[in-house]
């Protein structure tokens, strides 16, 4: 990601005290411990002219939730600020820059998982498919449904047995498209169906929208 | 833990392990989904048409006071008698004594989820009332002495061959298992208990407020013949069903079958304005309307979540919720099952008993995209959980994040975590998945992602 976009010819900063945008508090109710983390974010990001986030779950709650978290204090104004100049990785490339060729290849055939967050709360599914069309080699096989993938943050260890039958299920649609690689914009849902994938000894890997943009 | 999310766990567990129920479930609401995907292309704009729904619901239920006295007056008007019940504890007693004053003693009813909420069978039985469900559906899980599994399709959990066995041991007859065997079945059963009612009971889909109509969808005819045989008609209605106009039903009719199965308008589309009037051929010679609050008039003095009143009961979110798809209906433990289900149990039966429904989600948002009157619902479901966490945090929980927040806010912290997790891994690999993994909860059915030994801030460190 920091590779792509200094190629195009963008400085990039990465804040090194920033470790979590406050999701897993916000997500379980509990947003005083929620607006502890994300404060010093909003902070850390005044200075930026667009702040890009390489996941969709991440992308949403900075974008759409931190105005919702920090309404009637007096970060509410940063908030809405910060949010409206923050982006998807996709949806900046491509609807912020213009850029969809990135003069990637990938000789594979790939299936492309829409992370909830950011297909629903930021509207992101045409973005990441133009990108994807570009890349020199790669086939790209679409899933029979947009369905969830089973992560959901705490969820998928608060109800394992729930996120697991939705993550197999998710796995199965994968392994009907013929796909050798599981794209996404988002590590997280990567990280369960990889793990899922994993365990089951399946062939099928995943791997982050990025990487597969900066293979040359 | 509670029962009722110990209870849940259990089920869940049980449910998700079983793979032909889940494939069977799955595969019947997608194919709902299908139907309704080909149906919504009748609409001009399904989008326009939702927002305009939404609208007319929003303007339902913030002027709910003045449509509801409109809808009662214009239903005295025609001789119908009105009873307000503000729980489901009056109005069982309501229901009771209007058939202790007919001295009723068979009730035939046509589907109704109100009468499921306040655990109306149950109570008429216990007074000594026999009653018959005549919903195909509703009968079939009524003779199983279940609850409705799907608030649109109670038995869809069944198959044809249950079904069968179902009427062989409780009827005596069932040919085969062939859906139209099965059904003269019930037909020849059914007849003979409109005709034996004295009292017919159903539900509602819509009270029209500018007209004084109660508007009945259903698919199988019987809601017509409860209302038409016995002499008697009792309707319980949740307060929020009212819609303003007539000519909402334009939209709402066909909405409502088009959004949950599918349907371009269900078969029978039913307006009782008042009993049977001078003149008329047919009709009950009585009516009885019952207005149900049972906290819902809670829910509208809420006004994050007041648009949950909007819900008309088409199952949609139900049928598009991977949550549910895995789970199946009768997990849940509540009457409204499903997303929103998950949404109004905790305003209808307590936040902190059924607070858990809330946290049973991915947040995926499928509900919100599905719902016809465009109801927040995955948004709500974050609401109630920062509700039930302010009202009543859980001690370890809130320690947890406390401490998380303390170590993501200092880079020395956060440096010395990722060290420890890498230097702990070995370990937990060789536990992984057993009874002593404190990250079994993942580990029982995933892999963890190996840490890496430079992570992208040591990279980024490195380069510059």
């Amino acid at each position: 990601m920091v590779e792509i976009l200094e190629r195009l010819g963008h400085r990039v900063e990465c804040p090194e005290e920033i470790a979590c945008c406050g999701q897993p508090p916000f997500n379980s109710g509990y947003w005083d411990e929620a607006r502890a983390i994300a404060a010093p974010v909003l902070e850390k990001l005044k200075a930026a002219e667009a702040i890009v986030i390489g996941s969709g779950s991440c992308g949403a709650m900075v974008k759409t939730f931190y105005p919702e978290l920090f309404a009637g204090t007096r970060y509410e104004d940063l908030a809405k600020q910060i949010s409206s100049r923050t982006w998807e990785y996709s949806a900046f490339l491509v609807n912020k820059l213009g850029e969809t060729d990135l003069g990637a290849k990938f000789p594979h055939k790939v299936t492309f998982h829409d992370g909830c967050h950011g297909l629903r709360e930021l509207g992101i599914k045409s973005a990441p498919r133009a990108l994807l069309g570009n890349v020199g080699g790669l086939e790209l096989v679409e899933m029979k449904e947009d369905i969830c993938c089973g992560f959901g943050g705490t969820f998928a260890a608060k109800f394992p047995m729930i996120s697991t039958a939705m993550g197999e299920v998710k796995c199965a649609n994968a392994a009907e498209t013929g796909a050798e690689y599981i794209v996404s914009g988002d590590s997280s849902c990567l990280m369960h169906i990889q793990g899922l994938l994993s365990r089951q000894g399946k062939a099928m890997k995943t791997i982050h929208l990025a990487e597969v943009l900066n293979q040359r | 833990m509670n029962i009722f999310v110990s209870e849940f766990k259990r089920r869940a567990a049980e449910k998700t392990a079983d793979l032909r129920h889940r494939q069977f479930i799955r595969s019947a609401l997608r194919g709902y989904e299908a139907a309704r995907d080909k149906r919504k292309g009748a609409f001009q704009s399904w989008e326009s048409a939702r927002q305009a729904a939404a609208e007319t619901k929003w303007d339902a239920i913030n002027h709910l006071g003045t449509h509801l006295e409109s809808l009662v007056s214009k239903l005295e008007t025609r001789g119908t008698k009105v009873h307000w019940a503000s729980s489901g504890a009056q109005a069982r007693d309501i229901i009771t004594q209007i058939l202790r004053d007919k001295n009723a003693r068979s009730i035939i009813k046509s589907k109704a989820m109100t009468s499921e909420e306040i655990h109306l069978n149950e109570a008429l039985e216990h007074a000594g009332f026999k009653v018959v469900e005549s919903d195909l559906g509703e009968f079939i899980v009524q003779l199983r002495h279940e609850a409705p599994y799907h608030i649109v399709f109670p038995s869809m959990h069944l198959t044809r061959g249950e079904i069968r066995e179902l009427f062989q041991r409780e009827l005596g007859d069932a040919p085969s298992d062939n859906p139209e065997d099965l059904t003269m079945v019930v037909r020849r059963v059914m007849r003979q208990k409109f005709i034996q009612a004295d009292v017919g009971f159903t539900g509602a889909n819509f009270a029209i407020a500018e007209t004084g109509m109660i508007s009945i969808a259903e698919n199988e005819g019987n809601s017509r013949l409860t209302s038409a045989l016995p002499k008697t008609m009792i309707t319980l209605i949740g307060i929020e069903k009212v819609l303003p106009r007539f000519a909402d039903l334009a939209l709402f009719l066909p909405m409502l079958a088009t959004a949950g199965a599918g349907q371009m308008m269900t078969c029978y589309n039913t307006m009782y304005s008042g009993p049977r009037q001078p003149g008329e051929p047919d009709g009950p010679e009585e009516w009885h309307v019952v207005l149900l609050d049972n906290r819902r008039t809670e829910l509208l003095a809420d006004p994050e979540q007041r648009d949950a009143l909007h819900c008309i009961r088409c199952g949609a979110c139900l049928n598009v919720c991977p949550v549910f798809r895995n789970v199946g209906g009768s997990t849940y433990g509540t009457t409204y099952s499903g997303p929103v289900g998950s949404v109004i149990t905790p305003h209808l039966r307590g936040l902190q008993d059924w607070k858990h429904l809330s946290n049973a989600s991915s947040l995926c948002g499928a509900c919100t995209e599905a719902c016809p009157v465009k109801i927040d619902l995955h948004h709500h479901l974050l609401q109630n959980r920062r509700n039930a966490s302010a009202s009543k945090p859980a001690f370890f929980e809130r320690l947890a994040y406390t401490i998380f927040g303390m170590v993501a806010n200092d880079p020395k912290f956060w440096w010395l975590a990722k060290k420890l997790a890498w230097l702990a891994q070995p370990f937990q690999n060789l536990a992984k998945g057993t009874a002593v993994d404190p990250a079994k909860a993942w580990t029982k059915t995933r892999d963890l992602p190996p840490m890496p030994r430079e992570t992208f801030k040591d990279w980024w460190r490195n380069r510059t």
